[in-house]
């Protein structure tokens, strides 16, 4: 061997030695931030922000909670850290100062009832609250505002951000997202920076994303719905514009809106899709710029997603599925023709790298055969690590894989039910409990009963939903009617897309042989 | 106007109509809400809103959305 070709083959080593696998979703930040410095990171309706300034901004973020953690004689590492969010770039620019921290933060919506706040609080015992506006309502301990935060001289020790990210593991914490809890209490589901990584590398290698990528965000950054517009955004260098919540309410401004900050990719919840397909928002205005469009949540009804694809022939659609427990999404479903109004979309296939199946609900066996429905479960990188500080919930549904019991593997168990099509294609049929999805809302309904059980003047509630209404009715018996009372007691422990639709009063309730309520006769009788 | 009011109170117990007149300016009701709304609306007095008429002035207080009815009875 001369000279000549070891140095060349010592070369390719070291070449080979620099492109490193990702393990934390800051390296995209940083790439972006060198690559594209002047490019729009994240934009509002007020504000916008380029790569590099969002780099520094974040550092300096991550260097003061080092600081004032330091202050009070403390080390925080893969601590939570909530943060107040709103539709603004300053709760994004906080979760990636968070990061550069060390730590993992959580965001919460402050319109929520101050109980339900301090429930999730109580469970998650954040070391800081950060608000990404400078009111709110909240009263806690350890909470400042990102102005405050951010308040005078920009310092920050590289070296010290350096030693943090040295000492990082792609098992990391990333973000801690509250779901409802059939208890009563909110669930908080832990997601890794290797979720995530894992997610958006298939995202980039399954969808038709485009060049340069406007995403249109529409998910509130408390759903993780939210998660992918900013990771796949950070992934490709794109931008991600924050859409005002006010163009779902009154649609009519909605597009002219996306066209303005040329959108061109949405991943938004079917719920939102629907808004414009109801108003027939495109009579008074066509987008201009979409090409890839996403959606989960919910079943997407046909008669909907035609609509959109008569507007957008050109574009991609795709069909989402997934709990936040498994990483946002664990399976797709390219729209590749035309459906009926009767028909279903599938839930289609499993990501690579991850694995999709049923089981037997009686046998505990796995299904194979089309038709029959089961559990679906899921395998792989995308389980989250499990839910904060709730040892007995994790367990229930983070679970030994029952296909082999030769080494610990765990798998999650989503509680939906699916079956195989003819095309070999999963099919969504409903869940095995009591949890619904209502306007985009995954909500257990248990939740809502122990609320409305705690109430005084209620002898018993129980609720039921309405799937074709897109209802929850809430049957109770009380001494007399007080559908205004309930909803008062409701609204000091539950957020809005809880509250019970409709209210059916009853001086008996009707018991089943067993002595419990009856849902099944309520169902059949009220819906 | 009773009727209608009657309407928007099974579809947010909580809300007093009769004196709330910022109901979209203060963020009172969300897009479930005017989904709702519309919905009942359209089908209660034989109307169709439109797109256009998605704007924040119509949809403020209980006297708007019935003007908003009574100029869509009157085409």
């Amino acid at each position: 061997m001369n000279g000549k070709n070891l140095s060349s083959r010592m070369r390719k080593r070291k070449t080979g030695k620099e492109k490193k696998m990702v393990i934390n979703v800051l390296e995209w930040l940083e790439e972006a931030a060198k690559r594209h410095p002047d490019h729009t990171a994240f934009a509002d309706a007020n504000r916008e922000i380029n790569y590099a300034d969002l780099q520094r901004q974040a550092k300096i973020i991550g260097c003061r909670i080092v600081e004032l953690a330091k202050k009070r004689g403390e080390i925080w590492k893969n601590q939570p850290i909530a943060v107040l969010i709103d539709r603004n770039v300053e709760s994004l620019i906080l979760f990636m100062g968070i990061l550069y921290s060390g730590n993992f933060y959580v965001p919460l919506d402050d319109t929520m009832p101050p109980k339900r706040i301090a429930l999730i609080l109580d469970t998650l015992g954040p070391v800081l609250i950060i608000n990404s506006k400078e009111q709110t309502k909240l009263q806690a301990d350890d909470m400042l505002s990102y102005t405050e935060l951010l308040e005078g001289e920009e310092s920050c020790s590289e070296a010290l951000l350096a030693d943090i990210r040295a000492k990082s593991l792609d098992t990391d914490p990333l973000y801690a997202i509250f779901t409802s809890g059939s208890t009563g209490t909110p669930k908080g589901v832990v997601v890794n920076h290797r979720s995530m990584i894992d997610l958006v590398e298939q995202f980039a290698g399954t969808f038709d994303f485009p060049r340069e990528a406007v995403f249109g965000n529409q998910a509130p950054f408390d759903f993780d719905v939210s998660a992918k517009d900013i990771y796949n955004s950070l992934y490709g260098a794109g931008t991600v514009q924050i859409v005002p919540k006010q163009y779902f309410v009154l649609p009519l401004q909605l597009i002219p809106y996306l066209n303005e900050r040329r959108v061109n990719v949405i991943i938004w919840a079917v719920s939102a899709l629907r808004i414009v397909s109801n108003f027939k928002v495109f009579e008074n205005c066509m987008p201009k710029h979409l090409s890839l469009i996403m959606f989960s949540g919910e079943v997407m009804p046909v008669k909907d997603l035609r609509y959109w694809q008569t507007a957008l022939p050109g574009a991609q659609f795709v069909n989402l599925y997934g709990p936040t427990e498994i990483t946002c999404n664990c399976s797709y479903y390219v729209i590749d023709r035309e459906f009926a109004d009767t028909e279903t979309l599938p839930i289609g296939k499993a990501f690579r790298n991850t694995e999709m199946f049923l089981l037997d609900q009686e046998t505990g066996r796995r299904i194979s055969e089309q038709g029959k429905t089961g559990e679906i479960c899921v395998r792989g990188t995308c389980l989250a690590m499990g839910y904060y500080h709730n040892p007995e919930k994790t367990a229930e549904a983070f679970v030994q894989n029952p296909l082999q019991n030769a080494y610990p593997e765990m798998i999650y168990k989503t509680g939906d039910l699916g079956y195989y099509a003819e095309t070999g294609e999963m099919m969504f049929v409903g869940r095995k409990d009591f949890q619904i999805k209502h306007m985009g809302h995954r909500i257990e309904l248990g939740e809502i009963e122990t609320v409305v059980n705690a109430l005084p003047f209620i002898d018993v509630g129980c609720c039921i939903y309405d799937e074709a209404g897109e209802k929850i009715v809430l049957c109770y018996q009380a001494a007399e009617a007080c559908d205004k009372r309930i909803v008062q007691g409701l609204s000091e422990m539950l957020p809005k897309f809880m509250w019970p639709n409709r209210y059916l009063f009853f001086e008996q309730m009707p018991l089943n042989k067993n002595g419990k309520i009856d849902r099944t006769l309520l169902k059949e009788t009220y819906i | 106007m009773e009727q209608l009011q009657k309407i928007l109170e099974e579809i947010r117990p909580d809300v007093d109509f009769a004196s709330e007149d910022r109901l979209i300016d203060n963020g009172v009701l969300d897009s479930i809400d005017i989904i709702a709304i519309v919905t009942a609306v359209n089908n209660a007095y034989d109307v169709e809103i439109n797109v256009q008429y998605l704007l924040p002035e119509h949809f403020n207080s209980v006297e708007a959305i019935y003007r908003l009815i009574c100029k869509l009875q009157d085409e």
